[in-house]
C-alpha cells in the first residue's frame, strides 16, 4: 500500500515536472496552439498521411483507424505526434509570453470582449478542424448539441436535485416545433405544401424557429412543473417519464407532422457557425442562471425544501422557473438536432436518448457547468472513437460509467464552477515555488 | 358483453406479466429505497435462460435420454430458470448496487441503467441479432365459455402468476426471512444494528425479485414465443410505472397496479385505435399521480427519503 502511495506521488511529481514548461501558458496560448495544429493539418495533413502509409488523414485523432487496422498504429501515432502534439507543445510554450501580454491587454477591456476573442479563436480552430471532412463536421455539431442537452438536464438533475426523465420529450417538442416552422415556411414539402417565404430569409428566421421550439418545450414543462409542487423524487421521475412517453406517442399519432414515419426535408440551416453560436450562448446563459440568485435558490430547494421556504424562497416559482428554463434549452437543442440530421422521427426520443443524456450528465458531474461539457464531449467522442468495436462499444461504455459511479458517485467534475475571469486571465510563471 | 369479457381475460393475462415484474421493483425499493433499473433486462435474461433450458430438455428428450412429458419440461424450465435468474440478480446486486450503498440514489439508478445496457448488449453479442423462437411446450386448447374464448395457456399463465404472488405474500408475511425483509423495509439503518444482515437480505430480495421476473419472462414466452434482446425495455419501464403507481415499496400495491396497467392498456385498445394506447394509458397515469402523488398504497413523502 505504501509503495503504491509512493508510486502515485512519484507519478504526480513527474506529471508536474513534465507540465512545468506549460505552466505559464494562458487559455489564449492554448487556443493559438490548437489553431496552429489544425492549420498544419489542413496544409500538410494529407501529404504526411500518405508519407506515413495512411490512406487518409486520421479523422478522430487516430482512434478509429488504430482500432480498425492495428498494423497502422505506428503511422497513426507518428501522425498525431507530428501534427498535433509537437506543434501544440511548441506553440503553447513559445507563444506564452506573447499570449500573456495579449490576455492582459484584453482583460483591460470588458470581460465580454476577452470572452468573444477567445470564442472566436476556438471557433476558428474547430472550423479548420471540421473542414477536413464531413464526418468531423457532423460529429462536432452533434457533440455541441449534446453539450446543450446535458447542461439543460443538469439544471434539473444536478442543481435542483430532481430525477427528470423528461428531456427526450422536451427535445422532441422543440425538434418538431422548429421543424414545422422551417419546413412550413421554407420548404416545398408533401405535408405542408409549397414554400411560403423565399429561402433567402431562412437563415435570419432560423433563430426564431429555435426559440419557438424552446418555448413550446417550456410550455410542455408546465405539465411536470405543476405536479412537482406536491411531490418529489421517484414520483416526479415517473411523471416526467410518462411525459416523455406521452409526447412520443402524441407525435406518432399526429398525421400532419408525419406520424411514426417522421418529418424530413428541413432546410440545411444548422451549419457549424450557427450551432457553435447557439451552443456558446446556451453555455453562457446557463452559467449565468446557475450562479444567479434563482440558481442558488434551486440549490436551496434541492438541499432542503422546508428550510428554503423558511428562508423566504418562493419554492414554487423556483421549481417552475428551473423546469421551464431547462426545457427551453432542451427544446432549442432539439430544434438544432432536427436541422443537423434534417430528419426527425418520434422513435428517436425514447428511452435510449434518455439513457444517453443521463449517462453524459452523471459521467461529467452533477451541479457543474464544466462537468456537463466534459461529460457530453467525453461520451460523444468515446462513442465515436470506439465505433470500430461495433457492439462491444455498448459493453465498454456502460462498464466505464459503472466504474465512474463506483469511484466518483457524483461524476468526474461535480460541484465545481469555473470562474470565467480566472480562465481568461494571463498566467504568471511560477516563481520560486517549483 | 362477450367482447368485454374477452378483453377482461386478455387484460388479466397482460396484467399478470406487469404485476410479476412490478413486484421485483417494489420489493427492492421497499428495502434499499432504490429502483433496480436493470430489472426489465433481468426479465429478458429470464426468458432467454428459459429458452435455453427448454431447448436443452427437449434435446435430451429427443435423443432418448429422458422420457419427460412436456408439461413437466415446462415446470422444470420455470423452476430452473427462476433459480438461475435469481443468481443473476444477486450478481447484479453485488456488482452494481452494493458498492454504491452510500452513494446518492441517482448514481445507483445510473449503474442500474448501465447494467441493463450491458445485459442487452451481452445477449446480442452472444446470440446474435436474430430473434429466437421459444419452443411450444403445451398444446394450445381453446375453451368456449358462451362466446368467450379462453386458451389453456391463458389459464395456466394467470394461475401460475397468482399462485406465485400468493407464495411471495406468504413468504414475506410468515417466514423468518420475510420478517427480516419487512423489518429492513421499516428502517434499514437501525435494523442491521439489531443483528439482521443487511447484505444477505438485500441479496435475497434481489434474488426473489429476479426469480419472479424470470417466471414472468417464461410465461410471456409461452404466450408470445418470439424473444429478442430488447424485449425487456418496454416491459421493464411499464412495470416500473406500475410499481410507482401502486405506491413504492408496497407489494400489494404493485400487484394491483400491474393488473390495473394491463386493464388500462387492453381496454384503451378496445375502445380507441391501438396507436393511441400509450398516449391514453400514460395520460391516465399522469392524472392519477397528480391527484394521488404517492400512488395507491405509498406513504406520503417523508424524511425517510435520502437523496
Amino acid at each position: 500500500m505504501a509503495a503504491l502511495h509512493h508510486a502515485k506521488a512519484g507519478f504526480k511529481g513527474f506529471m508536474r515536472k513534465a507540465w512545468s514548461p506549460f505552466a505559464a501558458t494562458p487559455a489564449l496560448g492554448w487556443l493559438l496552439s490548437a489553431l496552429a495544429a489544425v492549420l498544419l493539418e489542413k496544409w500538410l495533413g494529407l501529404a504526411l498521411a500518405h508519407a506515413l502509409g495512411l490512406p487518409k488523414i486520421p479523422m478522430l485523432f487516430g482512434f478509429i483507424i488504430a482500432l480498425k487496422k492495428p498494423f497502422l498504429i505506428p503511422g497513426t501515432l507518428a501522425f498525431v505526434f507530428i501534427i498535433y502534439l509537437l506543434p501544440m507543445a511548441l506553440v503553447a510554450r513559445f507563444s506564452a509570453p506573447l499570449a500573456n501580454r495579449a490576455s492582459r491587454a484584453l482583460l483591460k477591456a470588458p470581460l465580454a470582449v476577452s470572452a468573444l476573442v477567445h470564442l472566436a479563436l476556438l471557433y476558428a480552430a474547430l472550423h479548420v478542424w471540421a473542414e477536413v471532412s464531413d464526418y468531423r463536421d457532423i460529429t462536432l455539431r452533434l457533440t455541441m448539441i449534446a453539450v446543450m442537452l446535458t447542461l439543460s438536464l443538469n439544471v434539473i438533475n444536478g442543481y435542483m436535485g430532481e430525477f427528470s426523465c423528461s428531456h427526450p420529450g422536451f427535445m422532441a417538442l422543440g425538434a418538431y416545433a422548429a421543424s414545422v416552422f422551417t419546413v412550413g415556411l421554407f420548404a416545398s414539402d408533401r405535408l405542408f405544401g409549397a414554400a411560403l417565404l423565399p429561402p433567402q430569409l431562412a437563415p435570419f428566421l432560423f433563430p426564431l424557429a429555435l426559440a419557438l421550439g424552446g418555448l413550446v418545450a417550456s410550455l410542455g414543462a408546465l405539465l411536470i412543473a405543476v405536479p412537482s409542487f406536491r411531490t418529489r423524487g421517484d414520483y416526479l421521475a415517473i411523471i416526467s417519464l410518462a411525459f416523455t412517453f406521452i409526447v412520443k406517442s402524441l407525435i406518432e399519432n399526429l398525421e400532419w407532422v408525419g406520424g411514426p414515419r417522421g418529418l424530413s426535408s428541413q432546410p440545411d440551416l444548422a451549419s457549424l457557425p450557427m450551432v457553435f453560436a447557439v451552443c456558446a450562448l446556451c453555455v453562457w446563459v446557463i452559467n449565468n442562471f446557475v450562479t444567479s440568485i434563482l440558481g442558488k435558490a434551486t440549490n436551496a430547494v434541492r438541499d432542503d425544501e422546508t428550510a428554503a421556504e423558511a428562508m423566504s424562497i418562493n419554492t414554487r416559482r423556483t421549481k417552475m422557473a428551473a423546469f421551464m428554463f431547462s426545457a427551453f434549452w432542451a427544446g432549442v437543442a432539439g430544434g438544432l438536432f432536427a436541422h443537423v440530421l434534417r430528419y426527425v422521427n418520434p422513435a428517436t426520443f425514447g428511452i435510449q436518448k434518455l439513457a444517453e443524456v443521463l449517462a453524459m450528465v452523471y459521467f461529467g458531474g452533477l451541479n457543474s457547468v464544466l462537468g456537463s461539457v466534459v461529460g457530453a464531449v467525453g461520451i460523444s467522442i468515446l462513442g465515436e472513437a470506439l465505433r470500430p468495436l461495433e457492439i462491444f462499444k455498448w459493453i465498454l461504455i456502460p462498464l466505464l460509467l459503472i466504474l465512474v459511479m463506483i469511484f466518483r458517485p457524483t461524476g468526474l467534475i461535480a460541484f465545481r464552477e469555473f470562474n470565467l475571469r480566472r480562465v481568461l486571465s494571463p498566467k504568471e510563471p511560477p516563481q520560486g515555488r517549483s | 358483453m362477450t367482447h368485454f369479457l374477452q378483453n377482461l381475460v386478455n387484460a388479466l393475462q397482460w396484467g399478470s406479466f406487469y404485476a410479476l415484474i412490478a413486484l421485483g421493483y417494489s420489493m427492492v425499493y421497499g428495502i434499499l429505497m432504490l429502483f433496480n433499473f436493470a430489472h426489465g433486462d433481468i426479465f429478458m435474461v429470464g426468458a432467454y435462460i428459459g429458452f435455453g433450458m427448454a431447448s436443452l430438455l427437449l434435446a435430451l428428450v429427443a435423443w432418448g435420454g429422458l422420457a419427460l412429458p412436456s408439461w413437466l419440461i415446462l415446470v422444470l424450465t420455470i423452476l430452473v430458470s427462476m433459480f438461475l435468474t435469481a443468481i443473476v440478480g444477486v450478481i447484479v446486486e453485488r456488482v452494481a448496487y452494493r458498492p454504491l450503498r452510500d452513494a446518492p440514489r441517482a448514481s445507483a439508478a445510473i449503474t442500474g441503467l448501465m447494467v441493463g445496457i450491458i445485459l442487452e448488449t451481452g445477449n446480442l453479442a452472444l446470440l446474435g441479432a436474430s430473434r429466437v423462437r421459444f419452443p411450444s411446450l403445451i398444446q394450445s386448447v381453446t375453451f368456449d365459455f358462451g362466446g368467450v374464448y379462453v386458451t389453456n395457456k391463458k389459464i395456466m399463465i394467470v394461475a401460475v402468476s397468482i399462485s406465485l404472488m400468493i407464495a411471495l405474500h406468504q413468504f414475506v408475511k410468515r417466514s423468518k426471512w420475510g420478517m427480516a425483509m419487512r423489518a429492513m423495509a421499516y428502517d434499514y439503518v437501525v435494523v442491521p444494528l439489531m443483528g439482521v444482515p443487511l447484505n444477505t437480505i438485500a441479496a435475497l430480495t434481489f434474488g426473489l425479485g429476479s426469480a419472479l421476473a424470470a417466471a414472468a419472462g417464461i410465461l410471456f414466452s409461452v404466450a408470445y414465443p418470439v424473444l429478442d434482446p430488447y424485449m425487456g425495455i418496454v416491459f421493464g419501464w411499464k412495470a416500473f410505472v406500475a410499481a410507482i403507481l401502486g405506491g413504492r415499496g408496497s407489494v400489494l400495491g404493485a400487484t394491483l397496479a400491474g393488473f390495473l396497467l394491463g386493464f388500462i392498456e387492453i381496454f384503451v385498445a378496445m375502445v380507441f385505435p391501438s396507436t393511441l394506447r400509450d398516449l391514453i394509458a400514460y395520460s391516465i397515469i399522469l392524472v392519477i399521480l397528480v391527484f394521488r402523488p404517492h400512488g395507491f398504497f405509498g406513504e406520503p413523502y417523508s424524511a425517510r427519503l435520502r437523496l
